[in-house]
């Protein structure tokens, strides 16, 4: 029976790598998400066949999952696209809680595992018991602070204070004591005492990072979700959650370092946080003698887009902010009855997600053919008649390539500024995340467009219809 | 005749030597073989996360920007076969606490599973080619 088992595990590892396999192309990848569905129902099966519980523990298990799965199921269902991130955070925190209690289920019932008895387990075991614990909490605690932070119920501003990475820093060493205290003891209360610490580290690491550097968090939090699931597996001895672990921990490494790429900045300098405080803001506008901004009147615009070749749409976290994707997508449709040829530039780090604005857009049924990356469409910009550019600002500003004292020096961009026209939707002249100020808008061929991005969109869209 | 009875005494004595080489054997495994019970399945283990952690980097590199979002909906789905575990201490009937544990820990995985998978589809459901 146990052999079974194995196999089964096996079959999901396996199934679980086809998963993430499919998404190498859209066409592939609904297939591949069935192949995980079916993983994990081999997984679960298996292992309440070969577990051999009383029927009362059947039971448990089966209201266990029927409510969770309920739940799980209305959420999803329910979920607008615009709040992903939000969700996805809030998924990582129950992987680290749910580490947590399987961490507390093995030290009080250890021969379930069979890793010894209680008050007697091998070292080697609570040591692995104990990393699966406290990277287990951090995740928890951490994805808690991102969900808030991302949700608008904490301000996404960062949270600094004297002393911060000392304090962090300081705990992380106690943490480190407790572990080995734990390893030698076995003793339950310092279990305890590790679950509670690594709770409010992953707290206080979280709160000082910005509201924009949430693609990385979240990323880097997906992966600790995974590390938390393989030391478990490790502290249980299950093969297959050390293989979805690894899978899990190696695929939220890569995402957080594309993501640090995206912005050129190390992960310790986004993990140190504070960044997006607007300390800079004042300096950056330094100029002084720039010509007048030139504002345009949504009219204006869509009587130069109607007569452009092509066009080059540029979203950011202000069009998902707004919701404004379906109008975006209405005001390609006119334009290419016009005979205009429409496509969309997206930023590695456009959004509060890694792939956010690919997901709205597909959402608004924007074809995925005509959405592309940064290095495919760079070149493009030179041939475009205007680029509309849609609550994004710092992954267009010029300083990072001229600038060396800038902020965001050194990050790639869109080369929106080679576009004959560039539109700029925007509030107001606010500067964007990293406080620094954007000489585009200053430039003689850019056209501001003042308001909500949708409501200007919306005003492109009539204008265009009449 | 003398060298027949020094064959013999050489046989003696190499059959003597086998057998104190074969104790000697036996002891030496009878030392090492709890330590290869505890650092085996440790190695076997490390063995398989590593190599699965190389399969992650090359199988992640390999998916297409576009779906970044949907590959964090399937790789938080798929973390919570956490649930695993959550099972087999909810199976244990030996100890309350741990049987509690677990309970918790399969309804949250379970949320997490349902959720991650539905929500990762309704994703990629969206995501069309151009018509015609």
């Amino acid at each position: 029976m146990a052999t079974i088992a194995t196999l089964a595990y096996l079959a999901a590892s396996v199934l679980f790598i086809l998963a993430l396999r499919g998404l190498s192309h859209p066409e592939t990848s609904r297939q591949g998400n069935q192949y995980g569905m079916i993983g994990m129902g081999i997984a679960i099966l298996a292992t309440i066949l070969n577990s051999g519980m009383d029927f009362g523990g059947f039971v448990l298990i089966i209201a266990g999952i029927a409510i969770g799965g309920s739940i799980g199921t209305i959420i999803a269902s329910r979920i607008q696209m615009t709040s992903l991130p939000q969700l996805v955070a809030a998924f990582h925190s129950l992987v680290g809680m749910a580490a947590v209690f399987v961490a507390a289920a093995a030290l009080y019932s250890p021969q379930s595992f069979g890793i010894g008895v209680p008050g007697n387990i091998k070292g080697a075991s609570l040591l692995e018991m104990s990393l699966g614990l406290a990277i287990g909490a951090i995740t928890f605690s951490g994805s808690v602070i991102a969900f808030l932070k991302l949700d608008g119920r904490m301000s996404g501003a960062p949270i600094l204070f004297a002393n911060q990475h000392k304090l962090n820093a300081g705990l992380g060493i106690l943490l480190l004591l407790l572990v080995i205290l734990f390893v030698a003891t076995g003793s339950p209360t310092l279990f305890w005492m590790i679950a509670i610490l690594a709770f409010g580290l992953g707290f206080l690491l979280i709160i000082p990072i910005g509201g924009a550097d949430m693609p990385v968090v979240v990323s880097m939090l997906n992966s600790y979700s995974g590390w938390a699931a393989a030391g478990i597996g490790f502290t249980i001895g299950n093969l297959l959650l050390i293989v979805t672990g690894a899978l899990v921990g190696a695929s939220g490494a890569i995402l957080s370092y594309i993501m640090c790429k995206g912005m050129n900045r190390s992960i310790i300098n986004v993990l140190l946080g504070g960044f997006g405080s607007d300390s800079g803001a004042a300096a950056a506008g330094g100029g002084g003698e720039r010509a007048p901004v030139k504002a345009g009147s949504p009219e204006d615009a869509a009587f130069i887009m109607k007569n452009a070749g092509k066009i080059i749409v540029v979203p950011g976290y202000g069009m998902a902010v707004a919701q404004a994707q379906q109008v975006v997508r209405e005001m390609a449709d006119l334009l290419k009855k016009e005979g205009v040829e429409v496509s969309y530039a997206i930023h590695p780090v456009a959004g509060r997600m890694p792939g956010h604005m690919n997901v709205l857009l597909a959402e608004a049924n924007v074809p995925y053919d005509e959405v592309h990356e940064l290095e495919e469409i760079n070149p493009e910009f030179a041939e475009a008649d205007v680029a509309y550019v849609i609550g994004a600002n710092d992954v267009t500003n010029p300083a990072a390539k001229t600038d060396k004292s800038s902020a965001i020096y050194g990050m790639p961009i869109l080369d929106v500024e080679r576009a004959k026209t560039v539109f700029f939707v925007k509030r107001g002249m606010a500067s964007g995340y990293a406080g620094v100020e954007n000489e585009l808008f200053f430039r003689p061929n850019t056209m501001m467009l003042f308001g909500d991005a949708k409501k200007v969109t919306q005003e492109i869209v009539q204008a265009l219809q009449r | 005749m003398s060298t027949q009875t020094e064959l013999a005494n050489r046989a003696a004595e190499l059959s003597a030597r086998a057998a104190e080489l074969a104790d000697f054997a036996r002891r030496a495994a009878e030392a090492t073989a709890p330590v290869a019970q505890v650092v085996e399945p440790f190695l076997l283990m490390l063995t398989i996360f590593l190599m699965a952690c190389f399969v992650g980097y090359y199988v992640v590199w390999s998916v297409t920007p576009a779906l970044h979002s949907p590959l964090m909906g399937v790789t938080n789905a798929i973390s919570s076969v956490i649930v695993v575990g959550g099972i087999l201490a909810a199976a244990a009937a030996e100890s309350d606490a741990a049987r509690l544990f677990g309970v918790l820990a399969v309804t949250l995985a379970s949320v997490n599973i349902f959720g991650g998978f539905l929500v990762t589809r309704r994703m990629l459901s969206m995501f069309q080619k151009k018509k015609g």
